[in-house]
């Protein structure tokens, strides 16, 4: 009885959210913000679905000790860790398609990939700058005061 | 054998899960921009994996189950070269 309560309970979460995933795909105004919805509501949702399954198949051999769902828990798993581990992969590879082709964010302040060059280069130049500022100054330092400490020292 | 399924639960699951793939189909057709339809494809490639699964399950096959993982990991390379196409790259 219990099992069959918590597999309703993901049964649902899993549903809600699949259905919050599509949803968001037709409504939101952008491809980067669709991406978030459509990639990551359905990943959600997709492991509470796989999961039930994964405790249908578990259910008879905790109960009884029968071992014949076994093979729908384990095979439930694997294909669980084949859309864990490829589908986040997939949604970055299709954002970065999308901004290297030209599509901007609608309604974005600052687009911290448009123009990386420019400042780049600038701030990576007052750095090197200050870094030997910085070097010069302290080995000045050490050669002035270690000709003073080998006098005291002899 | 499976004692007790749950047959007209998952069937009710099936049904929202089809509805949710018709709004992602509906994004296929409307969007503006390639990349919009290559998410719409990846929402509905990921909804069909959950739902065969979820069908294995229903049916008490578990080939349907492993139909869905060659279909997992088909659909990701796919997916990744469809966006190589769309940077630019070289196929």
């Amino acid at each position: 009885m219990l099992f069959t309560i918590i597999i309703y309970v993901l049964l649902g979460i899993g549903v809600f959210f699949n259905l919050l995933g599509s949803l968001g795909l037709l409504r939101f105004p952008d491809v980067y913000t669709r991406l978030h919805a459509g990639t990551k509501c359905t990943t959600f949702g997709s492991i509470f679905l796989i999961g039930a399954v994964f405790l249908l198949g578990l259910k008879p051999w905790i109960l009884q000790g029968n071992t014949d769902g076994s093979v729908l828990a384990l095979h439930a798993a694997i294909a669980l860790a084949a859309i864990l581990l490829t589908n986040p992969t997939g949604a970055h590879a299709i954002a970065r398609a999308a901004h290297k082709s030209g599509v901007k964010p609608a309604r974005a302040v600052v687009d911290a990939l448009e123009t990386p060059k420019k400042k780049q280069v600038k701030t990576t130049v007052k750095k090197a700058v200050k870094k030997t500022k910085t070097t010069t100054k302290t080995t000045k330092k050490k050669t002035t005061k270690k000709p003073i400490k080998k006098k005291e020292a002899s | 054998m499976i004692p007790d399924t749950y047959p007209t639960e998952f069937l009710i699951v099936l049904l929202f899960l089809s509805l949710s793939i018709i709004m992602a189909i509906i994004r296929i057709v409307k969007g503006p921009t390639a990349p919009d339809r290559v998410v719409g494809l990846d929402t509905v490639n990921t909804i069909v994996i959950s739902s065969m699964v979820l069908f294995g399950a229903f049916t008490q096959e578990v080939i349907y189950i492993d139909v869905a993982i060659v279909y997992a990991l088909l659909s990701f390379i796919s997916t990744l070269f469809i966006a190589k196409y769309l940077q630019g790259g070289e196929l």
